[in-house]
């Protein structure tokens, strides 16, 4: 009886232990000790965070946190120049990458601040990505028809206005048509990781529900999202696994979908005061 | 270039002239003739415009002019058949098509013809004879013979040129093509004239492209004058497609009456050396002008567009729109005149030229120059000179596209502009072609001519 015990404790730190392998080995972004400097000034000090497929994070922090940083770092806009870290996306070092690649590999990012490129229709620059994209895994480009289908597929899936397609690259779109049209390109690439960075700013409440709808329609256990806000509402309609508390370039705090509340409630005082 | 060497070419060319004036007349028609002492009288004081003159600072016309070039006073009989080495291929455009080469009128198969409605298309030689009140009232009327002595190069030697007229009330709904080619054994000198003239509430559409098919050294000093009747639209628009070797100079007079629309579209695909003047004159009430340009240089070239507009009469508008996109060490001008008279109240006018330089040696000087007499006008214009935007470029990026391709994009997207204003679609779709062509540096020739000349 004892060694039956003794023998089914053994099993179950061998399950354990594979389990944790098995973990390790679905990580899909890793990043270690990340510091990063703009302009000989340092914004990120240290950040550590593992994001598995499947998974929602949400970075949350007040302004000035570093939150745009790391999403830049991520996505790799040259002004950020990292000092010291790693980041890893399925096994590859991402910063190694220039930005095109990393997005042919599978990150995304919802720009906060999404560009006007005048001239450019949305049909050539979705066009023109998505074959890169192909390009990338050995596909052949799409035909004309079948863009034009998977685009009139995406655009119903995420519920925009077929008439900003017709049109150039944001070009005298709404704030709201902007953030719209970034959840769109999202759909269009089917990326494994989605870096949603600070989404929900300048939308009203119709335009939060169209965007969030759109990011939990394209979820599915094999991709992840980060969500970078400042307010807990997006959280309401985007639900996190994780919620981590960013300040002063430092993760200070990580936990599950209920810290949103809690900072909600205290404010950001809270977490400056070294609670 | 030293005085000597410009007085040497003005004395040439006024030799030229009082040597051949037997043969420039015989080739030509009477009323063509009757302007040429006076304009080589002009010529003989102006001289060609240098670089004192404000409006020709930044073009040396006088390097150009500094090679030898052969000048024919007769059509070179030619011993092959044009279309075996050329064939338009903007695909379903259908034209009717007229030919000219080395700036003589090519017979298809007449040498004017009549088409639908009593338009006429043919040469300006014979058209003189069938039309005399026409050159009475239209030819070598806007030209600026006192001031420009290119102008007046131009009107001492032109013998030939095309003719366009569309009589009242017609709408020609079939584009005109006029293909000007240069071919020749030996550098030439090119000169010769066209005239359109569209008669009240008439509408045509007149497209011009040029080509060089040998690889030679060319002039080509272009006078065309147009006349926009009361309530008639011309569209004209203009591709220049020469190789690094070729120099055109040309010069657009427009008139437009009452209520009349003109839209001009200058684009300049490539070519060694361009100069483009464009004069439009709003001439009666509710007139409506619209300049467009693009220009793409690279390597050594030079474009520059030289635009006057001027609002002579109340209630006009007038748009303007030229950019351009300049690589390795070409250089460009742009110089925007717009002239608004004292009683040309409720003045619309606005102009904006811009452009992208794509290295640190490419160089573009623009100058929008306004002039407004009136106090009630609504007048505008905007110069920009930058160089591609880092945030367009890395948007692009992020989503997957490559930093060539992307810049590929965003230049394609910068000549669209302009290009987007052509109406015919089939045109407009084939010169985004070549605009695409032309900006991934692949050839940019729009026809299957075995001269490689760009």
């Amino acid at each position: 009886m004892r060694l039956c015990v003794i023998a089914f404790k053994k099993i179950k730190r061998k399950v354990a232990k594979a389990l944790r392998k098995q973990n390790k080995l679905n990580v899909m972004l890793v990043i270690k000790d990340l510091h990063a400097k703009i302009n000989d000034k340092e914004i990120l000090k240290g950040i550590n965070l593992e994001v598995k497929p499947g998974e929602v994070h949400a970075i949350m922090g007040p302004n000035g946190s570093g939150k745009s940083t790391l999403a830049s770092v991520l996505t790799g806009r040259e002004i950020v120049e990292v000092t010291h870290g790693s980041v890893t996306f399925n096994g590859k070092d991402v910063l190694e990458m220039p930005a095109e690649v990393r997005s042919r590999e599978g990150i995304f990012l919802s720009f906060q601040y999404p560009v006007e490129i005048p001239g450019v229709s949305m049909v050539n620059f979705m066009k023109a990505a998505v074959n890169e994209h192909r390009k990338y895994r050995n596909l052949e480009p799409l035909s004309a028809s079948d863009f034009l289908k998977l685009l009139r597929e995406r655009k119903e899936l995420v519920e925009i206005d077929s008439a900003l397609t017709n049109r150039s690259v944001n070009e005298g779109f709404s704030g709201g048509e902007k953030k719209k049209n970034e959840i769109f390109q999202m759909a269009m690439l089917e990326p494994k990781l989605s870096i949603l960075d600070e989404t929900d700013s300048g939308l009203d409440i119709d335009a939060l529900r169209v965007v969030a709808n759109g990011v939990n329609k394209l979820k599915t256990a094999n991709n992840a999202t980060i969500v970078i806000t400042h307010y807990q509402r997006l959280l309401d309609y985007i639900v996190p696994d994780f919620v981590h508390i960013l300040y002063n370039g430092r993760i200070v705090k990580s936990s599950g979908k209920e810290l949103a509340l809690e900072l909600e409630e205290k404010g950001y005082d809270w977490i400056k005061n070294g609670n | 270039m030293s005085k000597t060497a410009t007085q040497n070419i003005k004395d040439e060319m006024v030799n030229l002239y009082l040597d051949n004036l037997d043969l420039i007349s015989e080739g030509s028609s009477a009323l063509m003739n009757h302007h040429r002492e006076e304009a080589i009288q002009n010529f003989r004081i102006l001289g060609l415009p240098n670089q004192k003159n404000e409006k020709y600072k930044y073009s040396k016309i006088e390097s150009i002019f500094s090679y030898e070039y052969e000048k024919y006073f007769a059509p070179k009989n030619i011993t092959f058949k044009v279309e075996d080495i050329f064939r338009c291929d903007i695909p379903e455009l259908d034209t009717h098509l007229a030919l000219v080469l080395n700036g003589f009128y090519l017979p298809n198969p007449n040498r004017l013809q009549t088409l639908e409605n009593g338009v006429v298309v043919g040469s300006i030689i014979d058209a003189t004879a069938k039309y005399p009140h026409l050159f009475e009232k239209h030819y070598n009327i806007q030209a600026e013979n006192n001031t420009d002595g290119l102008v007046a190069l131009n009107t001492a030697f032109a013998q030939d040129g095309v003719f366009i007229y569309v009589p009242k009330g017609v709408v020609c709904t079939k584009p005109i093509q006029i293909i000007n080619l240069l071919m020749s054994d030996e550098n030439l000198l090119v000169q010769y004239r066209n005239l359109i003239v569209l008669e009240e509430s008439s509408q045509a559409n007149v497209l011009v492209c040029d080509h060089s098919l040998s690889p030679k050294r060319f002039i080509s000093n272009v006078v065309t004058e147009i006349a926009v009747g009361t309530n008639a639209q011309l569209e004209f628009v203009k591709m220049q497609n020469e190789h690094n070797e070729s120099n055109q100079l040309t010069h657009t007079y427009v008139k437009q009456e009452r209520d009349s629309k003109m839209v001009s579209n200058v684009l300049s695909l490539h070519g060694g050396f361009i100069r483009n003047n464009l004069n439009m004159q709003l001439a009666g009430e509710g007139a409506d002008a619209h300049a467009y340009g693009l220009y793409l240089t690279d390597r050594t070239q030079h474009t520059d567009n030289y635009t006057f507009i001027d609002h002579a009469v109340p209630n006009c508008t007038s748009n303007e729109l030229y950019k351009g996109i300049l690589d390795d060490q070409a250089t460009g001008a742009f110089n925007g005149r717009i002239l608004v008279r004292r009683d040309a109240q409720k003045t619309q006018a606005y102009q904006s030229n811009n452009n992208l330089l794509l290295t640190a040696d490419a160089k573009m000087n623009t100058k929008p120059q306004l002039e407004i007499y009136a106090d009630d006008v609504k007048c505008s214009h905007g110069a920009t000179i930058g160089q591609i935007d880092y945030d367009a470029l890395f948007y692009m990026r992020a989503r997957g596209i490559g930093e060539r391709e992307a810049k590929l994009l965003l230049m394609f997207g910068f000549a669209h502009e302009v290009v987007k204003r052509v109406s015919i679609e089939s045109l407009r779709e084939r010169v985004d072609d070549l605009v695409n062509k032309r900006l991934r540096g692949e050839l940019s020739r729009c026809h299957n001519c075995p001269m490689h000349c760009c």
